[in-house]
């Protein structure tokens, strides 16, 4: 276990300036596809190889590229998903803040594949740093015939353009981005039609996350088969998780997949176990918009088996005991932890990144937030438990885009298996008031324990 | 197109603003980089640049300048302006602080950062320095949940922060004034 397609020489030092990426093996798989395949070669091998988006979907990355409306006389566009913003992600900014030549060798691959002339990298604007990061890159790409005019004498041309967020949760949205990119609101647009047909300025496009387009690299270098006979079933190669909150050893793994959770949470070459020899209580593994589980389902299935970290083992369940991968933003509760705080938290966040163009999700969300917090502060009616649960039902599956399904699943999950958490909050305001938090939510401050501990 | 005028936030006050000779010829290749029926796609961009370089806030005037460059309608851009967290309506201080306020970062100590340097600083969340130095603000996840509690100043990262690094960062940004901070420009970047 724990190969490392991806980050393997992620610790070699100046692995960033093109020379010394170039002498590990790099661009050695972009100079194969451009010079030794076809575009539907490539494509070929990205189907085989089973990769499937890893900026929370899961969606298959062949099967999307397939989309792409090739019949068309205008342009096509690729755009790299930078925006990275899911609470609890924070993989793609580790890779190209280390490996920026990966990035834009998976972009010349996937643009060379796709017949695009022009790409986005969308990154958002608090990573400033990145972006003069990737600058120089694709400043040293250019200089050295990787990108431009008639790349390596192959009659490939292709640009690469960084384009910066502006501090928008929903602009990860890939239509959002797209409106963003436009220069416009970040308002996803109503689908179909889907960017393959109609994206960025009505020609088709594919929009893929950072963590999917670096993937592309080893499997042009090593096959596609060899990258499906990684991982379990459909759950192929490798992925980066970002481990976070109350663990030993926070930072980004790369797994393969089929690692068992609880080897990720105890073992020493990942988190390291819980934080202060304390007891796992809850996890949300795929960034904040995918369910909570309950240590016990986390570690096992109803069924009793050991829980995966794959697609497929995580959805296990449903959404009753299972949960899904997403982004891959796996953070960590332990006992300490009070989960109407953090689902208070969640909503909070939610509340101020709903783009407001949906109902259910702007009215339903500045609706959840008052009354999570109402509970927290120990203010709450023992009806609004229900109400959260009806309010959080009528949100999903009514918007335009996901999000809000991603508002009101960690609403719903976290009553669904931390009901008593709730009740407590409600049954007992002299306690729960007395809380010492800080200030940012203001209240009160005692050393009192927080209930969560007294389960 | 003067619909902001009288708003709360925005207020046009008829300054001449105008970007140096420099930075509009970085802004001309920033264009390039869009289909040329598409100069509103540089808005992003330049509005970070407006914002960096004219007066660290985008006023009413800085707007309308920046679109009459793009040649697209003033409300275009004060509909954007408004829609990203990154634009400042009004000045902020010299450093602006952001502390990250979502789940990870919370679990990890970030509600106390924002305590302590309440207290540090001697204001609230989102109020100024009397002396027009620090700006402090909270933000949702910075993605840097690993190395939480995280905050930013001035889009510069401060991570794993405890309270005895909020004094040490304080004290030398004070102690540091009359010396330029280090900031990247936007107009350097693309
Ligand atoms: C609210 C919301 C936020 C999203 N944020 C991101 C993000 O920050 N980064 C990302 O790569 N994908 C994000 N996505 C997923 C994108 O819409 C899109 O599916 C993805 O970029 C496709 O790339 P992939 O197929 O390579 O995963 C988000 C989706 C939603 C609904
Ligand atoms: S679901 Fe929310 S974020 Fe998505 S389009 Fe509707 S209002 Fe905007
Ligand atoms: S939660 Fe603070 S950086 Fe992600």
């Amino acid at each position: 276990m724990g190969r490392a397609l991806l980050t393997e020489n992620i610790l070699i030092p100046g692995i960033r300036d093109f020379d010394v990426y170039r002498a590990h093996g790099g661009y050695v798989s972009a100079e194969k596809a451009l010079k030794e395949m076809t575009a539907a070669d490539v494509c070929r091998e990205v189907t085989k190889s089973g990769l499937r988006g890893r900026g929370g979907a899961g969606f298959p990355t062949g099967l999307k590229w397939s989309f792409l409306d090739r019949k068309t006389e205008r342009p096509r566009y690729l755009v790299c998903n930078a925006d990275e913003s899911e609470p609890g992600t924070f993989k793609d900014r580790y890779l190209m803040e280390h490996l920026p030549h990966l990035l834009i060798e998976g972009l010349i691959i996937s643009s060379f594949a796709l017949g695009v002339r022009s790409c986005y990298i969308y990154v958002r604007g608090e990573f400033k740093y990145i972006i003069g990061i990737l600058k120089r890159a694709i400043d040293e790409a250019y200089q050295h015939n990787f990108l431009g005019n008639n790349i390596l004498g192959t009659g490939l041309s292709l640009d690469i353009f960084l384009h910066p967020g502006a501090g928008a949760y929903i602009c990860g949205e890939e239509t959002a981005l797209l409106e963003s990119l436009e220069g416009k609101r970040g308002n996803p647009r109503i689908k179909p039609p889907f960017p393959a047909f109609k994206g960025l300025y009505d020609c088709p496009t594919v929009v893929n996350n950072v963590e999917t387009l670096a993937a592309v690299v080893p499997i042009i270098g090593m096959g596609g088969d060899a990258y499906a006979a990684i991982g379990v079933g459909k759950s192929t190669g490798t992925k980066l998780i970002s481990a976070c909150g109350n663990i030993n050893k926070p930072g980004v793994y790369e797994i393969d997949f089929g690692l068992p959770v609880e080897d990720f949470i105890y073992s020493e070459q990942y988190c390291g176990g819980i934080r202060d020899g304390k007891m796992l209580k809850a996890v949300v593994p795929g960034g904040s918009s995918v369910p909570v589980l309950p240590a016990g389902l986390m570690l096992n299935t109803v069924k009793g088996e050991q829980r995966l970290m794959t697609y497929e083992s995580m959805a296990e369940g449903g959404f009753e005991t299972g949960t899904m991968l997403g982004s891959g933003g796996f953070i960590v509760f332990d006992e300490d932890a009070c989960m109407v705080r953090n689902t208070w938290n969640f909503t909070c966040f939610y509340r101020h990144e709903s783009c407001g163009q949906c109902s259910p999700c702007r009215e339903g969300t500045a609706w959840m937030e008052p009354i999570l917090k109402r509970i927290e502060l120990g203010e709450g009616k023992s009806k609004e438990i229900d109400l959260l649960v009806s309010i959080a039902a009528k949100i999903e599956g009514n918007t335009i885009c996901p999000f809000g399904d991603a508002a009101a699943w960690p609403v719903a999950s976290a009553i669904r298996h931390f009901r008593d958490e709730f009740e407590f909050h409600i049954d007992h305001p002299e306690i729960v008031k007395n809380i010492e938090h800080g200030s940012i939510y203001k209240y009160p401050v005692s050393s009192i324990q927080h209930p969560a501990s007294l389960r | 197109m003067d619909g902001l005028i009288n708003h709360r936030l925005y207020k046009k006050e008829n300054k001449i603003v105008r970007f140096s000779e420099e930075t509009l010829k970085r802004i001309a290749g920033i264009i390039l980089h869009y289909p040329a029926d598409r100069k509103k796609s540089a808005l992003l961009p330049v509005l970070h640049i407006a914002q960096q370089e004219l007066g660290g806030y985008l006023s009413v005037d800085v707007m309308d300048y920046v679109a009459s460059l793009l040649e697209i309608q003033p409300v275009e851009v004060y509909e954007v302006a408004t829609f990203y967290s990154m634009f400042h309506p009004e000045p902020v201080g010299k450093y602006l602080i952001e502390v990250c306020q979502t789940g990870p970062c919370a679990l990890c100590g970030g509600e106390h950062i924002l305590d302590h340097l309440e207290n540090v600083l001697g204001i609230t969340n989102g109020g100024t320095t009397s002396d027009g130095m620090f700006t402090l603000k909270t933000v949702e996840c910075l993605g840097s949940c690993g190395t939480a509690p995280v905050m930013q100043i001035n889009t510069e990262f401060y991570e794993s922060m405890t309270k005895e690094k909020v004094e040490s960062v304080i004290r030398e940004l004070k102690e540091k004034d009359n010396q330029q901070f280090q900031e990247t420009r936007w107009a350097e970047l693309f």
